[in-house]
Formats: C-alpha cells, structure tokens, sequence
C-alpha cells in the first residue's frame, strides 16, 4: 500500500515551518520473497549507491535541453528585481532633488521624472513578474515532467531481479514523494530563494553606491546572520531528521493496523494498539515540538540582529546628516532599504529546508537511475526461426546453467536440461529448491550467472524484448489486475485481439461465467465498487491473458494456488486443448498438476534430482513417489 | 497486499474516496468555517495559549509599525536640529523596538510549539483509535492509502493552521487597521492615496484563489491519477515484463502527465498574473503618493521625516494586505482537512450491544470496552455454532445484484469441525467474516451456544472465537507475541504447543532469536508457508472455544499439510469449527462438511456421503462431474449447478485482504 501525498498547500506563503514538513513516507510493500538477499547489502537502505555528482549531472541532465528558457528566465528575473528595488531611490532622488527643485525653481522635471520613473518601475515590476513566472514554470514543469518519465522508463526497464529486492513502496515514493520535494522547491523555494538573493545583492549594491561606509555596514551584518543561518542549517538537520524517523515510524504502524484490520479486530489488538500508537505518536510530538522551537530559535536570532543593525546603521546614518556629511534623502533611502534587506531571512532558513530536502531527494533518485539493468537489451538482436506452425511450441535448452546472487549464494548449480518443443514439464520441490529461479530463467527476467538459456537454438540474450516476450509468457501467483474493464485486463495478453477473442480466451478458461456475472460484465470496472474479484478469479483472468497471447512457450510459476479444484481442472483442460503442442514448465505444490505433465523434474537445493515421466517416478522410490503417496492418501 | 485490487488504488483523492463523501465532492454551498469550528474541542485545551498567541503576534507587529514612526520622530527632531542626544535617545528606541519585536516573535512561537504538537498527535490518536474500530466493510471501501494521509498530511496541514493562518488572520487585520489609521492620522490626503488600491487588491486575490484552488484541486487529481499508473506499473511489473507491454503502459503514462503539465501550466497563468497585479498595484500607489507627498513636501505642508514614515509604513503593510488571499486559501484548505478528517470520525461505530450509551461520544471512542465485564453469560448446555437465515449483501452492492449469502441455515454441533465447501465466489470467506462479526449481517442470526452474538459485546465475542485467515497477516513484532495475540492468558508452555501442532517449531527454533525474533514487515521475511503456519499457531493458542478457518493451509506442501492436518484433529478435539476447504485434504480435517452454492448450504453430510449424494460437490472436490468424464468444458456450461455455485456472487474473497 502507498500514499500519495495529496492536501498539499498551494503556494508559498510564507510560513517558515511549512517547507520543513515531512512529506508522507511510503511504507514498504509487501514482505519480499523468501529469496531475499542478506540483510547488509545497499537494498536494505532507501539510497542506493550512485557515482559522486549524480545528483548534480542528474539536475543538469535535465536543465540542459532547457538552457534557453533559463536564461531567459535569470535575465528577467534581474531585470525584474531591479525595477523593484529602485522605489526607494526614487525616495532618495525626490526628497534630494525634486523638493528643492520644485520649491526653490518651481521647476516640475525632476517631479516628472519621479512620477514616470516610480510608475515605469512598477509596471515593469509586474510584467516581469508575471513573464518570469511563466517561464520559469514552464522550465520546471518540464523538468518535472521529464524526470518522472525517466523514474518510470528506468523502472520499467530494470530487471526483475531489482524489483525483487527494491521494495514497491520505496520505488513508488521515488516517483511520488520524492518528485514531489523537487516540485516544492523548483515552484516555490528555488524562485524565492533567487529572488532573494537577487534583491539583497542589488541592495548591497545600492547602498554601497549611495554611501559607501552605510554599504560597508549593512554588509558586514551579513557574517553574523551567515553564522546563524549556518548554525540553523546544521541544528535544524539534525532534529528533521529525528522528526522523520519518528513520523516513519508512526506510519508503520498506522499502515499495519490498516492493512491487517482483520486480525486487529479477530484478536482485539484495538488497546494494545492503542498503547504502542501513544508511545510513538508521544515521541514524534515531543520531536515536532523540538524542531518547530528550533525554527522559532532561529527566527527570534536572526531578527534581533537584524533590528540591531538597522538601529546601528540609522544612528550611525542620522549622525552624519547632523555633520552634513550625508544627504537626508539617502539616509531615507537607507532606511527603506534596510527595511527591506532583512525582511526575508524569516523565510531563508525554510527554504533552506526544502533545498536540503530536494537534494537528499535528488540523491535517492539519481541512485535509482545509476542502476544498470542486469537483463540488457541486445545490442544487435537475433531473430527466431519461423514457427513450424501457428500453436507449436519450441525447444528449450538450458546449457551449463548456473545461477548465484551476488553475494555467491548458488541458487542453482551447473546443470544442462533439454525441453523438447510441445512437452509439458512439471517442476516440483520445497520451498527454495530453486524452482522458480529456473522459471524466472527462462523467462529471462533473469540472466544466468554461467552458462546460456537457448530457444530454438538461439540465446535469449540475443532477443529483443517483443520477439521475446511473443515467444515465451510467464503467469505468476500474484495474479496482478491493472485498473481497467476486466475485458482490458485480459487484452494485456493481445492488445489488438477481438472482443469475440477475448471473450473466447476467456471461456476456454472458464472465466466467462463469473464474469458475465459481474456487474457490467467484461466492461466491470475491476477497482470500482461491486468488482470485488476473489483471488481465484484473478487468477483466472491471468490464464485467459495468458491464453489469448499463445505462447509457444508458457510458464506457470504456482499460477494455480488459489484455485479451488475445478478452476484447477479448467486450466489442464485449457492446456491440453488450447495450448496443446506448447512447450510448458508448470511449478506447483499441488501434485494435482503433474497429471498432465509429460515429464518431472524434482529440485532439492538448487539441483535436478530426479527426471522422468509421472509414472516412472510414482513407480520409483525417491522423493517424488514419497510425495505423491503422501499426496494420494490426503485424497482417500 | 501486492495484488489487491484496493490497496494499490491510491487514486485521485477524490475519485478514490468510494463512500459518497460529502466533503471530497465539490460542493459550491460547503461553509469552510463551519468545518473549522469543528475543531474546537481540540483547540480547547491549548485556547488560552493560542489566544495569547494571537494577542503577542499583535503586539509585535505593531510595534513593527512603530519603527517608522521612530524613523520620522528622528529625521524631523534630533536630525534636523543636530542633536546628539536626541539621536542616542532615538537610536536606543530603535533597538528597544526592535529587541521587543524579535523576543515577541520568539514569544508566540514559543508558546504554541508544543501545545499544537499535542493537538496534532491527539487528533492523530482519535483518528486512529476510531479506525481500529470501525468495521471491515468501512476498510474495504477506503484505500489505507487515504487513510493514512488524513493521519499524516492533513493533519499536519490543521496544525499549521492553528499556528499560521488563524493567528495571522487575526494579526494581520489588526495591523492593517492600525497601519491605516496611522497613515490616515499623519496625512489623511496621501493615506486616501495609498489605500485606494487595498480594497480591490484583496477582492482580486480572493478570486484569483477561489480559481486557483479549482486548478489546484485538478492538479492534485492527476498527481493520484498518475501516481495510480506508476503504481500500477511497479506492482504489475511482473505481468508487463511478462506480456511485453511496456509500450502500452508508457502510453498511459504519458497521457497523464502531458494532462498534469497541461494544468500545472494553467495553475503558473493564474499565478502569475496574480503576483503580476501583486507587484505593480500597490507600488502605482506608493508612487503617487510620493509625487503628492514631494510637492507637499517642497509646499512646507509635509515634513519629510513624515514622508518617510508615511512610505515606510505603506511598505510595511504591503505583506499583510497581500497574505490575506493566501492566508485564507490555507484556511480553506484546513476546512477540507477538517472534513476529510471528520469524514472518518462521523463514520458512526456500529453499536456495540451493551455499550450503546458509550458511542453517544463520537470524537473519543472508548479505549477498551468495559462493557464486556456485564455481557449475559452463555448458556450451561453448549449448542455449538448455529447460523439461521442468515442473509448477506456488501453495504455498497449495487442495489440490483443478488445478496451474497441469501438464508444460510448452518449448524455446528459443540466440539465438531464442519467444513465448509463451494465454488471460487460462493461467499465461504464472507460467511467466515459474519461470525466474528467482522460484516454484519443483514438478516438472519448467528448464535454461539445459544447467545445471540449481536447481544454480545464485540470484544467478547471475538475472545470466544479465534480465527485464521487464508493471508496470514504477521505485525511487525516477535513470533512469540504474534502468536500469544491468539489468547489472553497463554503462555510459554502454549506457546509451544501451539507452535507444535502448527509444525512451526522447527522453523521459528532455527529462526537468529528463536520466538524472539522479529518478524512482520520490519522484521524478517518469512515465507508465505511459514506465516501461514504462525497464523494458524495464532488461533489455536488460546485454546478456543470457537474456531473459524479460512483455508488455513492452502500455502503449505503436502508433507507439513498432512502432519499439521494430525496435529490439528487432536488440538480442535474440544473446539466447535468451521473450515473453509478448497481441497479434499482440508475436508478430512472436518467430521462433516456442507456445501455453500447458490448463497446457501445446499447440502450436509460426511465427505463421503457427499461425494456420493452430491454431484457439484464431487465436482469441487474430484474436478469431475458426479464421477463421469468431462465432457470438452462440460463443467463450465451456463447454467448447470456449478455456474449457479459461481453466479451467486463475484464478490467475496476478492474483500478479504
């Protein structure tokens, strides 16, 4: 299950605590696979490992088709802060020139010149304004638009393998939450962040042009703030981050009760539960607190030096125009400027906030995409030969196979297996013999570690994903329906088929039933109210997928776990009537399924222990004729 | 949770919300301060500090107002007249204003930090308390998804209401009224000019926000859309990668987000000309009023210290006139926090029997249930498990569709194990469900030796009955606290008996800390075998006096099945049960079985008298019709007793999660 963050506030307002939110964290999907990795290796922490400057060649990456608009955008953005700032050097002017003009000359130009000048500058303001907003949004959603894209095509692309290991939950957050913290900063703090920085260098400038020594001093108030600012910085971090560790934890446990309400409710954890969500919802409320009193430390520092500065400065300021040795317009103008100056380090240290958030953002993301797909695409693909005929299978051949994680745990030991076109295999074995290791091998969504997998004599690393994938189709246990008709989710298997096909894939199955039972039929809805589809029928509704693609080769990785025994029977008839002449490696706990299997494989810790048709075996004394006895008397 | 059809859905916020929520519609008459007021018996205990507060953030922002005043007093006075004194005097009046307003600002912060903290985590405590007990059929129609973002995002955006919006609302108002009449006092003429463009001003920002929201709400739908598709597309990753169908999915994709971009665009339009307006509006202002104020200054009408001041002090009210629009833009947005928030609150508890006075307080349902101490006591002779008519339809089935479970009359005698068998979507799972009362049933009764389970407390009710679902669900907590959830007074040597006849000791001994260890979603991964196992340990610890079952060893291989299956008869020897069964080998567990098709128990027996009496039983269990061959997809005609089996419902197990 997953979150998407949704309530967000619109825009920046200036509320300094907002940036620093922590944005709802993706709780982990499901427990991963027995076949898990260990516990130490990178997988197990949110950020993988990415080269040095990731982040940045990341943002750059995507910057760079754009550079035009972000030029454009900076030039505006100067332009624009400099019509804003010049309104009290106009203040300046008018008391210092325009007064004594008009008053003692009776002459209007300067005036005039004030008027054009403050209303130039105004609407410029708002013109610029308005044109920067415009590009700079039009830069940033593209970027936005182009790194989502990349998240969801490199996730596509990467192995299987990954997504065995790379949780659901935490790949989603990549494409949610993280993006999203980007989004936060390029909309609203990346703006204000120039902005400020713009205006208060402009200021500097100008005060240092009006008076050089009132310029020094307004500048040399920066080192103090620059310490606190810096000081902040390194505090607020570290109570952030103890903040999300607690709101994650408070998540988990709120997600858990959620997702297992059943048993919550069956074995009245409701007290208990209680008392554990108190401890932690307790200790994220004494952490929130610490860190919105960090904000309120910095702001009350930072404003008392502030106010310090300008009284120091305007004393110093107003001295001098008692000696005469400055004008009382540009002591004006001082003022004013210094108004401004300090105004916006309230909001400096929050957007600092959000630049750190985007960045550790940016990290995680640049980590996924340094992941290299350990499936690769051929660089110059191969062809299959032409299929005997339409519904005939072909030969696999497994030669010199092995296969080990990366830590050099073998799952699978050196062996050769021949399949001959058209026989159906039945794998059996306990639970991480390596079975479906050999699955996933042959549908390559894994490579092996030694050795080749052929089809019809050719690598499958030599095929390109669709000649693949038209030849070889792998239905799982998990029976995944995406949102859509049930008639959709069928399609998967062909996109261009027929409805008549569909329906006919369908049937074959022994879907058709139940689905025209449902409320709109094949055009239900499966994630809308009254499609509740039972496990079983998912599972159906994976066959027929799998019917209407027609492999030549199908593998069925437990693909009949949750069907009770005549959904069972409808698949082994559809496969020996639909797909018959297919070549099929069927793995199953049940032994049922070995009926209609021509041969046996029996795997015991990652090796081929027995081979031999069903009857053989029975007959025989190893493991599988222990099995199957058991098995037959459970049926008495 | 990979492949359910709800829990990956975290769709649209408002398009995901299935019940008929009244707050995520759009509706043009809903009163945002209505909603707000709910609020206040949250607010109640931290009123005063949040009022004083308000009234500390007054008084430091009108001290800020003060500084130009400061500014004009010394232009016009010591400056003017060369007086060091009068300069000290004013520069230590600038510092003094300026101390006060830093340590005012520390000041309100300081004493709302913790006490909003607290009303967060207390509504967050509420919220979560009222979710753990509101029934399953409430949990099958909201995403956890939606849930936990009103546990997480919307509540956070209420606190920052509380410490933000709210106060400044306040504050700023106030500032703005004493900033005009500041201006206005000094000189009324330049003051008129000034505020001439306020009124229209924040009359353009509350429109601009009233079609930003709009925009924004339409952007925030597509981020669920599109979120949906990348989840789907990591969930469903197997089956893309499977069928090839990158291609078609990159599509969906992109739809979504040239659709997101489209808006996202839509939204900078409108704030950009609304900064626009911003910018240049109040400045033609402040520029007018300065050619006036200069002729005015160079008349000898005006002294420009006052000119100063008066543009100072325009300035400084620039930043509360604009705030306002977005000040209440984030009230707005608090208000629909508030009844995302209510809408899980007001969802009523379903009346617990004896407790029925206790939920007339719907903001703090009670912690544990005291009521269950004065539940009638069951009767002296057991009568076992009896269901009597019971009828069963999902409170949010199509008003047409055929009840899922439609006068089921079911009786388990004490100390039996009954079976329980039918077609994939017969309602086995849902019939389960009704007995801890997990659904209610919508007619008919259940009754546990002889007591009516609705006159039970609910919390009672479930400690007579111990269940195992077919998705083991483990928390995140040791093996041994996973499985003595099962029973309230057991202990080590339960434990390990029940571990036992689960066939589990084995496993969890080599487990790094034996019993002690972690398991669940932040602790070890166990396999869908070895949960299911702990699962069953679960209910059987407690030595119940009723057990319900659904297709409790369906992960198991065939071995561990037969050896659990032995252990199992001989645990449930004083036990009254009821197993759902897929499988002949589940069956033997039971000492009948009964056939559930058609929304009813259409027949009871022994495995063996069935198989004989009945042919869609043979059917289920043998996958043979009645002992004749199939005949091509004989099995799968419409209309024979097998379809019938299937039609009653397409509804059951896929709720079960």
């Amino acid at each position: 299950m997953t979150t998407t963050v949704d309530g967000q506030a619109p825009d920046g307002t200036g509320d300094p605590e907002r940036a620093a939110e922590p944005t709802a964290a993706t709780p982990t999907a499901p427990p991963a696979p027995p076949e898990t990795a260990p516990a130490d290796d990178p997988f197990d922490r949110d950020v993988l490992p990415a080269p040095p400057g990731a982040s940045r060649a990341l943002l750059g990456s995507l910057l760079r088709p754009h550079r035009r608009r972000v030029a454009l955008a900076a030039v505006l953005l100067l332009v624009q802060q400099a019509a804003v700032q010049a309104g009290p050097l106009l203040v300046a002017y008018a008391i210092d020139r325009a007064v004594p003009a008009f008053r003692d000359d009776g002459d209007r130009g300067p005036l005039v010149a004030v008027a054009v000048g403050y209303l130039v500058c105004a609407l410029a303001a708002g013109l610029l304004q308005f044109a920067f907003i415009r590009t700079a949004a039009r830069v940033n959603q593209r970027v936005l638009l182009a790194l989502r894209g990349r998240i969801y095509r490199h996730a596509q692309a990467l192995s299987v393998d990954f997504h065995d290991r790379y949780t659901s939950g935490r790949l989603i957050s990549r494409a949610t939450t993280d993006v999203e913290s980007l989004r936060e900063l390029l909309d609203e703090g990346l703006q204000e962040l120039l902005t400020i920085s713009v205006s208060v260098a402009y200021i500097c400038a100008t005060l240092l042009w009006l008076d050089l020594g009132l310029g020094a001093a307004a500048l040399l108030s920066f080192v103090p703030l620059a310490l606190l600012v810096r000081n902040f910085q390194v505090r607020s971090m570290r109570v952030y981050r103890l903040r999300s560790t607690a709101i994650a934890a408070v998540i988990v446990k709120f997600a858990e009760t959620m997702n297992g309400i059943r048993p919550v409710q069956s074995f009245r954890r409701e007290a208990a539960n209680d008392a554990a969500f108190r401890e932690l919802n307790h200790r994220h409320l004494r952490v929130n607190g610490d860190a919105i009193l960090e904000m309120a430390r910095y702001v009350v520092s930072s404003r008392l030096t502030a106010n310090t500065a300008v009284a120091a400065v305007v004393v110093w300021g107003a001295y001098r125009v008692a000696d005469g040795g400055l004008a009382l317009g540009v002591l004006a103008a001082a003022a004013l400027y210094l108004r401004r100056l300090y105004d916006p380090i309230d909001h400096l240290g929050m957007f600092l906030n959000s630049l750190q958030s985007a960045a550790a953002s940016l990290e995680k993301i640049a980590g996924l995409l340094a992941q290299r797909p350990s499936v690769p695409e051929p660089a110059e693909p191969r062809g299959l030969p032409a299929r005997a005929e339409r519904g005939h299978g072909r030969e696999v051949v497994f030669e010199g196979v092995r296969f080990t994680y990366r830590t050099g745990a073998e799952v699978l030991a050196p062996f050769d297996l021949t399949l001959p076109a058209g026989q159906t295999v039945a794998v059996v074995g306990s639970t991480g013999a390596g079975k479906s290791t050999l699955a996933k091998l042959l549908a390559r969504f894994y490579d092996p570690s030694a050795g080749r997998v052929l089809l019809d004599g050719t690598d499958l690393r030599d095929l390109d994903t669709a000649t693949l994938r038209d030849a070889v189709v792998m239905v799982t246990q998990e029976a995944f329906l995406f949102s859509g008709t049930v008639a959709e989710n069928i399609a998967i298997g062909r996109p261009d088929a027929s409805r008549a096909e569909i329906e006919g894939a369908a049937r074959a199955i022994g879907a058709h039933d139940f689905i025209t039972e449902l409320p709109d039929g094949y055009d239900t809805d499966v994630r809308k109210r009254g499609g509740r589809i039972s496990a079983g029928q998912r599972q159906l509704v994976a066959f027929a997928r799998a019917l209407l693609a027609d492999p030549a080769v199908l593998i069925l990785d437990e693909a009949t776990s949750s069907l009770d025994v005549p959904g069972e029977r409808a698949v082994q008839r559809a496969m020996d009537t639909v797909l018959r002449g297919r070549t099929a490696v069927v793995i199953a706990h049940r032994l049922s399924t070995v009926d209609i299997a021509d041969r046996v494989l029996v795997l015991a810790d990652g090796r081929i222990v027995e081979d031999g048709t069903p009857a053989e075996l029975t007959a025989g004394t190893g493991r599988f004729a222990d099995l199957h006895r058991a098995w037959r008397d459970s049926l008495a | 949770m990979t492949a359910t059809p709800t829990s990956g859905a975290t769709a649209s916020p408002a398009s995901a919300d299935p019940t008929p929520a009244p707050a995520s519609a759009p509706e043009p008459k809903r009163s945002a301060v209505r909603s707000l007021l709910r609020l206040w018996p949250y607010v109640r205990p931290v009123r005063v500090r949040l009022s004083a507060a308000a009234l500390v953030g007054i008084v430091a922002s009108c001290l800020g107002l003060a500084i130009p005043l400061i500014l004009k007093w010394l232009v016009d006075g010591p400056v003017a007249d060369r007086d060091a004194g009068g300069v000290w005097l004013g520069g230590a009046l600038l510092l003094g204003v300026g101390v006060a307003e830093a340590a005012l600002f520390g000041l309100r912060r300081w004493l709302v930090a913790r006490p909003l903290a607290g009303v967060e985590a207390a509504m967050r405590a509420d919220l979560y308390g009222r979710l753990q007990r509101l029934p399953v059929a409430f949990h099958d129609r909201w995403a956890s998804g939606q849930l936990l973002s009103r546990a997480t995002t919307d509540l956070q955006l209420l606190r920052m209401f509380l410490a933000f919006p709210l106060t400044f609302l306040l504050v700023n108002t106030a500032t703005i009224v004493v900033g005009c009449t500041i201006m206005l006092l000094q000189e009324w003429t330049l003051g008129l000019v000034v505020l001439t463009p306020l009124l229209p001003l924040a009359a353009l920002c509350w429109l601009f926000e009233v079609r930003y929201a709009v925009a924004a709400r339409r952007a925030q739908d597509q981020i669920g859309d599109l979120t949906t598709v990348v989840e789907e597309a990591v969930l469903g990753i197997r089956v893309i990668k499977g069928f090839g169908r990158h291609r078609s999915q990159a599509r969906a994709f992109h739809a979504q987000s040239d659709l997101l971009l489209h808006t996202e665009l839509r939204k900078a339009r409108l704030l950009a000309g609304i900064w626009a307006l911003i910018m240049a509006l109040p400045e033609v202002a402040v520029g007018a009023a300065l050619v006036l104020g200069t002729v005015q200054v160079a008349d000898g009408d005006l002294s420009a210290g006052t000119l100063v001041a008066f543009l100072s002090t325009a300035l400084a009210l620039r930043w509360p006139v604009e705030s306002l629009g977005f000040l209440l833009a984030m009230s707005n947005e608090a208000a629909t926090a508030t009844d995302r928030f209510f809408e899980v609150m007001d969802t009523p508890v379903p009346a617990d029997a004896a407790a029925l006075e206790r939920e007339t307080e719907p903001e703090r349902p009670p912690a544990t249930d005291p009521a269950a101490r004065t539940a009638p006591a069951a009767p002296a002779a057991p009568d076992g498990l009896r269901l009597s008519g019971v009828t069963f339809r999902y409170p949010d089935a199509p008003p047409g569709a055929p009840p899922v479970l439609d006068g089921v009359d079911l009786h388990v005698a004490s100390g039996e194990t009954l079976a329980l068998v039918g077609g994939t979507g017969s309602g086995k799972t849902t019939l389960t469900a009704l007995v801890p009362r997990l659904h209610e049933v919508t007619s008919g009764r259940i009754t546990l030796d002889g007591t009516d389970v609705t006159t039970l407390p609910r919390e009672r009710l479930r400690s007579l009955v111990a269940v195992a679902f077919e998705e083991p669900t483990l928390f995140s907590a040791t093996v041994a606290e996973n499985v003595l959830m099962g029973g309230a007074d057991a202990g080590a040597r339960e434990l390990r008996r029940a571990l036992r006849v689960a066939q589990a000791e084995g496993f969890v001994d080599a487990l790094p800390e034996g019993t002690g260890t972690q398991v669940g979603e932040q602790g070890l991964s166990l396999s869908g075998g070895q949960r299911q196992r702990l699962a069953l340990a679960r209910a059987v610890v407690g030595t119940p006096r009723f057990l319900v079952m659904d297709d409790p060893l369906s992960a198991l291989d065939v071995r561990t099945e037969a050896a659990v299956e032995a252990a199992l008869r001989e645990a449930l020897a004083g036990t009254t049960a009821l197993v759902v069964a897929h499988r002949p080998s589940t069956v033997l567990l039971a000492d009948r079985v009964a056939l559930l098709s058609g929304g009813r128990i259409t027949a009871v027996g022994t495995h063996r008298e069935l198989l004989r009496r009945s042919p869609e039983y043979a059917a289920l269990m043998t996958g043979e019709r009645g002992g004749e061959q199939p005949d091509g997809d004989g099995a799968d005609t419409p209309g024979d007793a097998d379809g019938g089996a299937r039609t009653a419902d397409a509804a059951t197990e896929g709720s079960v999660r």
